[in-house]
């Protein structure tokens, strides 16, 4: 190996395993007694014991069901959704198209924050404050960023074959259906996965509209279980631990089977 | 038949408009006129001019959380983006499954939950025991307390920050692939040495790259919300310890709106960083055109 392949890597090496070692802390304190949280790098003494307290310590198996109806819940409704939107933008020809499209983009510059207020106050005056409907629902109409990717990759399309479709009589809907959606396959994987992920990270959403501890997803319970036992009188480091850990390993499972999907959304859109 | 394809488009469309209308423009009309209201979710909602505008002009919560967001985000940013290109340039002397693995480790982090990095860094950031203070001990360096003296909250905040490089780092990445071969290697031929080739012909080409990841960094960074939020906010406790020396400008405002109920105030905090948003980003654009080479569709 040559010296100019070698410290490439031996310094790409050292850069992730700094990278990964908070990984590693985390899974290896939580497998150790509460006065050993900081005391070593090994899970030594072992004491599993924590994976199985967490879930009486705090209603995780709850919180983990939440977290994957609402964020399955809201990745469904954004990616059919702005699939519907982009189809419109990317087959037809139509008077106040540009417009129109400049408004999706137009909503891609403002801040979550100027809406964040009157939104609330939409879902109260519906009186679905305190549900999870809030959490997904918005996802209904379309998400700029995922219309503006998804009308990119259908612009890509071979026109021929909706046109070939036309001549045979298939209707719009079904040149939708049955053309544009299995043919932006990847497309839609990245929305829906992006979307997964953004729900499964949310914490503002629960904490403005849930109250009920039932209701709560992964973060959100997370939340309560380190205001509970890191800042409370009563605490149980090793379950704010494990409580991460579960928190976190769907995430991480869910990326190695969308790898491809990840990095290929990311490089294309550059969205985190 | 065309008029029947204009109504189809339309049809498609009724997501986006009535979501446009719902939850985007309704809302922003409503925000800007909440703006210039008292309004705490249970009375009714009054007309106050421009108060609340005045106060923010007079709030020292809000001057510390200006101030706290903005030191933040300047220091995090040119951090970010440099070790992100550090890790791409390093990334593509390497080829093949080697560098897609060690890819796949830097974009790791940013799989996790915020708040559970949160939750990670006040255990790695701790004064005490900390495994960052451990580290710094070893090399004869006492470390602060990061997580409770206000002097060091902010800087343990962009640490915690730089462990979510992943995204950038793809880009970057992804730009240095495009780069031509043909293109350092003949200036490699002309004698260029490697800073040079990197100074003329590599930063040129991933210049968009580069400003790209700048610009969204910028943004994210002035919305900062979840980790700290997790770390020091929230409960009583959390807050009496830590003060407002962690106060980000998306905290103060949801502590305005969903806690103390100043819905008005709230959305004129909500305006002001929108405004602060707008012309940073202008002033980026404007600076990016002058130093970000676009590829002459001409040539």
């Amino acid at each position: 190996m040559t010296a100019r392949r070698f410290f490439p890597l031996m310094l790409l090496a050292a850069a992730s395993a700094i990278f990964l070692y908070p990984f590693l802390w985390l899974v290896f304190a939580s497998l150790r007694p509460r006065d050993r949280t900081f005391g070593g790098q090994l899970p030594i003494p072992f004491r599993p014991q924590s994976y199985l307290d967490v879930w009486d310590a705090a209603p995780m198996l709850t919180w983990l069901l939440n977290s994957v109806v609402v964020g399955v819940a809201a990745a469904l409704a954004v990616t059919v959704s702005s699939a519907l939107v982009a189809f419109g933008f990317a087959y037809f020809r139509f008077p106040g198209r540009n417009l129109m499209f400049a408004s999706v983009l137009g909503t891609m510059m403002l801040p979550a924050a100027v809406t964040l207020v009157p939104t609330y106050l939409i879902w109260n005056s519906v009186g679905l404050t305190g549900t999870q409907v809030p959490l997904w629902a918005g996802n209904l109409f379309g998400s700029a960023f995922y219309i503006f990717l998804l009308r990119q990759f259908m612009l890509g399309l071979p026109r021929y074959v909706f046109e070939a479709a036309r001549v045979d009589g298939a209707s719009y809907l079904t040149l939708f259906w049955r053309i544009a959606v299995p043919l932006s396959r990847p497309a839609l994987i990245i929305a829906f996965i992006f979307e997964l992920k953004a729900s499964w990270f949310d914490l503002m959403k629960p904490l403005i509209y849930l109250q009920d501890t039932e209701l709560f997803t992964l973060p959100r319970g997370l939340k309560a279980v380190v205001d509970r036992f890191y800042q409370g009188g009563d605490p149980k480091w090793e379950i704010v631990l494990a409580a991460s850990v579960v928190t976190t390993l769907p995430l991480i499972a869910i990326f190695f089977f969308g790898q491809r999907y990840f990095l290929q959304g990311i490089a294309t859109t550059g969205r985190r | 038949m065309r008029t029947g394809e204009t109504r189809w488009a339309y049809i498609f469309l009724i997501p986006w408009i009535v979501g446009l209308v719902l939850f985007q423009a309704g809302p922003m009309i409503a925000s800007a006129v909440l703006s210039f209201t008292d309004y705490d979710l249970i009375g009714s909602s009054e007309f106050v001019g421009v108060e609340n505008y005045a106060t923010m002009a007079a709030d020292p919560r809000l001057a510390r959380a200006i101030g706290n967001t903005l030191l933040y985000t300047v220091v995090h940013v040119p951090l970010a983006c440099l070790l992100a290109l550090g890790l791409a340039l390093l990334l593509n002397r390497i080829t093949g499954r080697a560098a897609g693995v060690f890819r796949t480790i830097f974009y790791l982090p940013s799989m996790t939950p915020y708040v559970a990095v949160g939750v990670l860094f006040l255990f790695l950031l701790n004064g005490q025991a900390g495994v960052l203070n451990e580290a710094l001990a070893i090399v004869g360096i006492e470390g602060p307390q990061w997580t409770t003296d206000p002097g060091w909250m902010l800087a343990g905040v962009v640490i915690m920050s730089l462990w979510n490089l992943g995204a950038s780092t793809i880009v970057l990445f992804a730009a240095l692939r495009n780069v031509p071969r043909e293109l350092t290697e003949a200036a490699m031929i002309d004698g260029a040495g490697a800073w040079q080739r990197f100074r003329h012909v590599t930063l040129p080409l991933i210049s968009a790259a580069l400003f790209f990841v700048v610009v969204v960094d910028t943004i994210a960074a002035l919305q900062m919300f979840d980790q700290v939020y997790t770390m020091y906010f929230g409960t009583s406790q959390a807050q009496q310890t830590s003060g407002d020396a962690a106060l980000f400008y998306v905290v103060y405002l949801f502590q305005q709106g969903f806690q103390f109920l100043h819905m008005g105030y709230a959305s004129a905090l909500a305006w002001l960083l929108f405004a602060v948003i707008a012309v940073i980003t202008f002033i980026q654009v404007k600076v990016g055109n002058r130093l970000v080479h676009y590829e002459d569709p001409a040539a």
